[in-house]
C-alpha cells in the first residue's frame, strides 16, 4: 500500500528548478528569436494634467525604432477605456483608463505612448524623445485631499466619490446609544504594494499563416487575459492562446487585467508581424502597477461590562487611486472581514471609495483584510484597556462558538453571496496561541526586561479569511499508456507549489505514484475554462476539481480493469498505478488499462499494437461503446455554494529601544486553521512569506507620495521591503484543522493568511510596550519617537494600564 | 531602466585611461559601479563615455605599512574588510565597512570609489576625514595628494578635477593610546544610515587629550567635529557641540528632530566606546 500523500510534508519538487535558476519566466521567452522586438512605454511624469499635444516626430528618426503608438493610433475597442472588470451597483462612478491616455492623465506613471524597437535600450531612447504638452491640473493626493474634494480627479465624478456602500445587520447606532460603555477610534493605514520579484511582462507572437495569436503573460489569470485580448483586438476566442509560464510572484497585482501592455504587445505583434516583448522594470512597477491598503476608519463601539460588542458602527474611506478596474472588491472585503471571529450584536458599515491622482488600487495579498483586522483588533484592545481586562478575555467573550456554525452574519460578501462562516474553533485556537507565545507568563518577562532597562510589549490579533471564492475551477486528468498521469487545471501558478500539492491529491485519489503526476497550469490550450489564482482559492478550487476529475478517471479505470480481470469493481484497489483484485495476485497496470480504453487503428508502438481494434473488445459491438469515450481520462469542475472561511491568530513580542525607538521582534507565534492540510510544509512556507510581507507592511513599507503626486520612493533603495535580517528568524506555528464542509477535501485557503494580522498585532505589541495608543500603521522608529514626545507628559504607561 | 547611449573604453594602462579622460569632457570613470550604474540605469546620469578602469594593473592593493593602510582604486570593500592586517593597523576600517551595504555590493564596490563619490550618507568618506587620511589622484598633468579635509566640496562633489583619477586612499594607522568606535542606526540592515557616528579618541593615561567625532547622514558633506573641550569639561555636552556644526534634515525615513535625537544618543555612546578602546589598547601596549 502506498503512503498517503495528502497531509504529508512533501518537499516542493519545483524548487530544484527555481533555486538553480532554471525557472522560465516571460522575459526568458523567445530570446533566441532574431525577429523579436522590444517595447517601452512613455509614462506621465505628472499626476494630473490634460494632454494638449503629443509630438512623436523625433522618434521614428531614432535608428532601431520600428513603431510608436499613441491613443490617436488606436481604433475600435482598443480606443475605448479598459474594462471595468467587476462592476457593482454601488460603484456608481466607476472609471477606467485607456490603454494609452486620451486627453488626460491621472497619475504619475499612466501610459501615454508605446514604442517598439529592436531592443529596450533603443525603445527607452525613443521614449525620451517624445514631446508632450501638458496643461497642469491640481493633483489630489491622499484620502484627506480626496475627501476635501477641493479638486476633482475626474470632472464628472462629484466629490471624488466612486462608490458609497452601506451594510447593516440590526441597528448599530441604536445599540451604541443605549450601551453601558462606548468608545470612538480613528484609525489609519497607509499604502503599500505587492512588489513581486518579477514585474509584469508580456510576449506575443502572431502567426499570419494560421491567423493565430499566442500571448505569454505574467498573470494570475490566463483565461481572463485571453478573453480581454480577443475582445479588444476583435479576434475569435479560438484564435487566441494565452500561456502563463513561471511567474516570479503575484501577490494580487497580476490578477488585475488587462494591463495596457497586455493589449499593446499583441496589437504590435499583429500589426508588425513580428514577436514583441514588454518587460516591466522596477520603477515602472512602482508607478504603473497597483498599490493597496490606504484607508481611514472612524469607529464607534458600544459594549457591556464584559466587553461584549453590543453595537459596532464603522465608517471608512478607501483610497482606490485614479481608476477602478477591479471594482469594489477591496473595500467590500474590508467591510465584511473586519468582523473576524466575532459576533457583534449589531453591525453597521459604510464606506466611500475615493479617487486620488495616484496609482490604481487592486487587491494585494490580504486584499482589504489587514485593514479590517487592524480596525477590529484595535477596537478589541481599546475595550480591554477601557475595562481593565485581559485582551484575550475580551476577545473570547465575543467569539462565535464552535456550535454556532454555519454562522450567518447577515451581510453580503465580496462574491455576492451571504457572509456565512462554514467552520472554525476560535476558543481552541486562542488556547493554543496563548500557550505558544507564553501569554500568561509575559508579565514576568516584562518585569525581568524592565529590570535591565528594556521595554517589551506583547500583542495578539485574530482574523477570519474568506477563501476559495467561486465561481469555479476545472481539471482534466489523463492517464497515458505509459502509466504517467497528465493533469491540467486552468488557474495559474506564481510560486505556490501547485505541482507538488496537486500531485499529492492525484496520487491519493487515483492511486498512482506522486512522481508520475505532471500538473499543467495557466495554459488556455489545455484548459480553456478557468478563473484564476487569487483570494487563496487555488487549493480549494483547483484542488477540489482535480480530486473530482481524478475520481472520474478512477471510476473508468476500475470499470475497464474489472472487465479485463473478470472481477467485480468492488473487489479492486489501485495503488502505485496498479489495479489489483484485493487478496489475489491478479492485477493490471493503469497504463495497460489506458491501452484498453482506446481502441486504435494503427500500431505505432508496443502499447498501440496491443490496442488495435483487432486485438481487444467484442467484434460484435462498436469499438467505443455508445455512452463511452476513448482514453483513460476524467474531467470535472468544482463550483462551491460560497466561500470557505479560514482563520488564525498571531501574537508577537516586541522590544522597543528606549533611546533610539527602534523596534525589534523577539517572538512571533501563529496559530493557523485552514481546514485539512494538503501539505503542511507548503502551508507553513505560505505563513512564513505572509509574516515577512506583513512585517514589511507594519514596520517598513509605505508609498511616499509628495503633494504633487510624485512617488518619492519608487525603488528598492527607498521602498523598504524587509531583508532577511528584518524578518523574525523563527516563527512558531501551530495548526488547528477544522475541515470545511463545503468541499470534498475539507480544505480552506492559506495563501494570504500570514499577512492579514500584521498591522494589528504589531500595533498592539508596540502599544503595550509604550503605553500610548498606536492608531496609525505602518510605524517607523522616527514616528515612534514623535509619539513618545507627544505622550511625554502622560503618567507612566505600564503602571497605568491594568492587566495586559 | 536602461542607460542612454555611451561610448565604452576599457584601457589596459593608466596612461591610456588618463589620456582618454582628459580628452572627453563628458567621460566618467567606472570602478565598482555600485553607485554609478544605478544612476545610469535610471538615466539620472548620461555620460558620453565610460572609462572602465577594472583592467588597469596594480590598483587592487590593500597595503599595510607602519604609518597606516593604503587602499588601491580597485580594492573592493570586501577585500579591505577581509584584511586582518588592515583591521589591526586601523580598526575603524572594519568597524565601518561592515555597515557598508551588503556582501554582494561590497564584493564589487570599491572603497576609493565610494570615497570620491563623496556621499555624506556613506561611511567611508567620513571615515577618511575622521582619520585625517588622504587620497592620491593622478592625471595627465601629474600626481597629487589631497588631504581628506580638502576632498569634499559639496553634496556628492569632490575636489578632484575632471581629468583626475583617484588611485589610492591612505588611512593613517591607529596610534597607541588612541581608540575608535562606530555605530549607526539604519532602517534596514545595510541601508544608508539614518545617522552614523564614529569617534576617534586619543588618551594619555586616564586623560583624553583629543576627541573627534565624524557623522554620516546628518549634513550634506562628511563632517568631523572636534569635541575635545566638551569631553574634557565634566559638564560638557559633546553632542551639542557637534550639533552646532551639523544640519540634520528630514527625508521620507526620518524627521530632522529624530536625527538630532539620534546624534544625541549615539555621540556619547560612541565617544565612550572609543575612549574604552583607547584605554584597552594602552593597557595592551604596556602589558609585558
Amino acid at each position: 500500500m502506498t503512503t498517503k500523500m495528502f497531509g504529508a510534508k512533501v518537499a516542493r519538487v519545483e524548487d530544484q528548478r527555481f533555486l538553480r535558476g532554471q525557472g522560465r519566466y516571460v522575459d526568458d521567452l523567445l530570446t533566441d528569436d532574431p525577429r523579436l522586438l522590444h517595447s517601452a512605454v512613455l509614462r506621465s511624469p505628472h499626476a494630473h494634467a490634460r494632454i494638449v499635444d503629443i509630438d512623436v516626430s523625433d522618434v521614428l528618426d531614432v535608428e532601431g525604432v520600428v513603431a510608436v503608438w499613441t491613443w490617436d493610433d488606436l481604433t475600435g475597442p482598443m480606443a475605448e477605456p479598459l474594462p471595468l472588470l467587476i462592476p457593482h451597483p454601488s460603484l456608481t462612478h466607476g472609471r477606467t483608463q485607456y490603454a494609452l491616455a486620451k486627453d488626460e492623465v491621472n497619475y504619475v506613471g499612466e501610459a501615454i505612448a508605446f514604442v517598439v524597437a529592436v531592443d529596450r535600450y533603443v525603445a527607452e531612447d525613443a521614449v525620451a524623445r517624445i514631446r508632450v504638452d501638458y496643461e497642469f491640473l491640481k493633483p489630489v493626493v491622499g484620502i484627506a485631499a480626496a475627501r476635501a474634494a477641493a479638486t476633482a480627479v475626474h470632472d464628472d465624478v462629484p466629490d471624488n466619490v466612486g462608490a458609497r456602500m452601506e451594510q447593516e445587520n440590526g441597528d448599530a447606532r441604536a445599540a451604541i446609544a443605549t450601551a453601558p460603555h462606548t468608545l470612538t477610534l480613528d484609525l489609519d493605514v497607509e499604502r503599500s504594494a505587492c512588489t513581486p520579484m518579477e514585474g509584469r511582462g508580456t510576449v506575443a507572437r502572431w502567426d499570419p499563416d494560421t491567423s493565430r495569436l499566442t500571448v505569454w503573460s505574467s498573470t494570475q489569470t490566463s483565461t481572463g487575459v485571453r478573453g480581454c485580448v480577443a475582445a479588444k483586438l476583435g479576434l475569435d476566442l479560438a484564435k487566441v492562446d494565452v500561456v502563463t509560464p513561471d511567474v516570479g510572484g503575484g501577490f494580487g497585482v497580476k490578477i488585475n487585467h488587462p494591463w495596457p501592455e497586455e493589449l499593446l504587445v499583441p496589437l504590435a505583434a499583429m500589426t508588425l508581424g513580428r514577436p514583441v516583448k514588454f518587460t516591466e522594470d522596477r520603477r515602472e512597477h512602482f508607478i504603473s502597477s497597483a498599490h493597496e491598503r490606504a484607508q481611514q476608519h472612524h469607529v464607534e463601539v458600544g459594549f457591556d461590562d464584559d466587553g461584549r460588542l453590543l453595537g459596532l458602527n464603522v465608517e471608512f474611506w478607501h483610497d482606490h487611486g485614479a481608476y477602478t478596474p477591479y471594482g469594489l472588491i477591496v473595500p467590500i472585503i474590508t467591510s465584511t472581514q473586519l468582523l473576524g471571529p466575532y459576533k457583534p450584536a449589531n453591525y453597521r458599515v459604510v464606506f466611500e471609495s475615493l479617487y486620488t491622482n495616484t496609482v490604481i488600487v487592486t487587491p494585494y495579498r490580504g486584499a482589504g483584510r489587514p485593514q479590517g483586522c487592524f480596525v477590529m483588533e484595535r477596537t478589541m484592545d481599546a475595550i480591554a484597556a477601557y475595562l481593565g481586562k485581559d485582551r484575550t478575555e475580551v476577545r473570547a467573550t465575543n467569539f462565535i462558538q464552535p456550535d454556532e456554525f454555519p454562522y450567518e452574519h447577515g451581510l453580503v460578501f465580496q462574491d455576492g453571496r451571504e457572509l456565512t462562516y462554514d467552520s472554525g474553533d476560535y476558543p481552541a485556537s486562542l488556547v493554543k496561541l496563548k500557550e505558544l507565545v507564553g501569554w500568561d507568563e509575559f508579565e514576568d518577562f516584562r518585569a525581568e526586561m524592565a529590570a535591565q532597562g528594556r521595554k517589551v510589549g506583547i500583542g495578539l490579533a485574530c482574523y477570519v479569511e474568506g477563501t476559495g471564492v467561486g465561481p469555479y475551477e476545472g481539471a482534466h486528468v489523463h492517464v497515458e499508456t505509459s502509466g504517467k498521469v497528465k493533469v491540467a487545471t486552468g488557474l495559474t501558478t506564481q510560486g505556490q507549489g501547485h505541482q507538488t500539492a496537486f500531485a499529492q491529491i492525484v496520487a491519493d485519489t487515483l492511486g498512482v505514484r506522486f512522481e508520475d503526476v505532471e500538473i499543467t497550469t495557466g495554459d488556455t490550450r489545455k484548459m480553456p475554462y478557468a478563473v484564476g489564482t487569487f483570494a487563496s482559492r487555488a487549493a480549494v478550487m483547483s484542488g477540489s476539481a482535480i480530486h473530482l476529475a481524478a475520481l472520474r478517471a478512477k471510476e473508468k479505470a476500475l470499470r475497464i480493469a474489472a472487465e479485463a480481470l473478470e472481477a467485480s469493481e468492488d473487489d479492486l484497489e489501485i495503488a502505485d498505478g496498479v489495479v489489483t483484485v484485493r487478496g489475489t495476485d491478479a492485477s493490471i497496470d493503469l497504463g495497460t488499462v489506458a491501452v484498453l480504453s482506446n481502441p486504435l487503428r494503427y500500431a505505432f508502438d508496443e502499447a498501440s499494437k496491443a490496442a488495435t481494434q483487432f486485438s481487444v473488445g467484442d467484434p460484435g459491438k462498436p469499438p467505443v461503446a455508445e455512452d463511452d469515450e476513448p482514453g483513460l481520462e476524467g474531467k470535472d469542475f468544482y463550483s462551491p455554494p460560497r466561500s470557505t472561511f479560514a482563520n488564525g491568530m498571531h501574537a508577537v513580542i516586541v522590544e522597543t529601544d528606549p533611546d533610539t525607538a527602534e523596534i525589534k521582534i523577539l517572538k512571533y507565534a501563529v496559530v493557523h486553521d485552514c481546514g485539512n492540510l494538503i501539505n503542511p510544509m507548503i502551508v507553513e512556507g505560505q505563513i512564513h512569506g505572509g509574516v515577512a510581507q506583513g512585517v514589511g507592511g507594519a514596520l517598513y513599507e509605505r508609498m511616499a507620495y509628495d503633494e504633487s503626486g510624485q512617488l518619492l520612493n519608487a525603488s528598492f533603495m527607498d521602498f523598504l521591503m524587509p531583508y532577511a535580517t528584518e524578518v523574525p528568524t523563527r516563527i512558531d506555528i501551530d495548526h488547528l484543522e477544522t475541515p470545511s464542509p463545503l468541499n470534498p477535501l475539507g480544505i480552506k485557503g492559506a495563501g494570504e493568511a500570514g499577512v492579514i494580522p500584521s498591522a494589528a498585532v504589531f500595533a498592539a505589541a508596540i502599544e503595550d510596550a509604550e503605553g500610548f495608543p498606536i492608531m496609525s500603521m505602518p510605524i517607523s522608529p522616527s514616528e515612534l519617537f514623535d509619539l513618545r514626545l507627544a505622550h511625554a507628559d502622560e503618567p507612566h504607561p505600564t503602571e497605568a494600564t491594568p492587566g495586559i | 531602466m536602461k542607460p542612454a547611449p555611451f561610448a565604452f573604453l576599457r584601457p589596459s594602462t593608466l596612461e591610456e585611461a588618463l589620456a582618454a579622460l582628459a580628452g572627453e569632457q563628458g567621460a566618467k570613470v567606472l570602478a565598482g559601479g555600485q553607485s554609478l550604474v544605478p544612476l545610469l540605469s535610471m538615466r539620472l546620469a548620461a555620460p558620453s563615455m565610460l572609462i572602465d578602469i577594472n583592467a588597469l594593473p596594480d590598483l587592487g592593493h590593500v597595503r599595510v605599512a607602519e604609518d597606516g593602510v593604503r587602499v588601491g582604486a580597485l580594492a573592493r570593500h570586501a577585500e579591505v574588510l577581509a584584511s586582518a592586517e588592515a583591521a589591526q593597523a586601523q580598526p575603524l576600517l572594519g568597524m565601518a565597512l561592515s555597515h557598508v551595504a551588503h556582501p554582494t555590493i561590497r564584493n564589487r564596490g570599491t572603497t576609493v570609489g565610494s570615497i570620491v563619490h563623496a556621499d555624506a550618507a556613506a561611511e567611508m568618506p567620513m571615515v577618511l576625514r575622521l582619520l585625517e587620511g588622504s587620497v592620491d589622484v593622478v592625471s595627465v598633468r601629474g600626481r597629487r595628494t589631497i588631504p581628506a579635509a580638502e576632498l569634499f566640496a559639496g553634496p556628492l562633489e569632490s575636489t578632484l578635477a575632471h581629468d583626475e583619477i583617484a588611485v589610492e586612499a591612505f588611512f593613517p594607522g591607529l596610534a597607541p593610546g588612541a581608540g575608535v568606535a562606530f555605530q549607526e542606526i539604519a532602517r534596514r540592515h545595510g541601508d544608508y544610515a539614518l545617522v552614523g557616528v564614529a569617534a576617534h579618541v586619543e588618551t594619555d593615561g586616564e586623560a583624553v587629550t583629543r576627541a573627534r567625532v565624524g557623522f554620516v547622514s546628518v549634513s550634506d558633506v562628511p563632517v568631523v567635529v572636534d569635541v575635545t573641550a566638551a569631553v574634557q569639561d565634566p559638564g560638557g555636552d559633546p553632542a551639542a557641540t557637534a550639533l552646532a556644526e551639523l544640519d540634520p534634515a528630514e527625508d521620507i525615513h526620518a524627521t530632522a528632530a529624530y536625527r538630532t535625537h539620534l546624534v544625541k544618543v549615539l555621540a556619547p555612546r560612541v565617544l565612550a566606546a572609543a575612549t574604552d578602546h583607547a584605554r584597552s589598547r594602552a593597557g595592551e601596549a604596556i602589558r609585558p
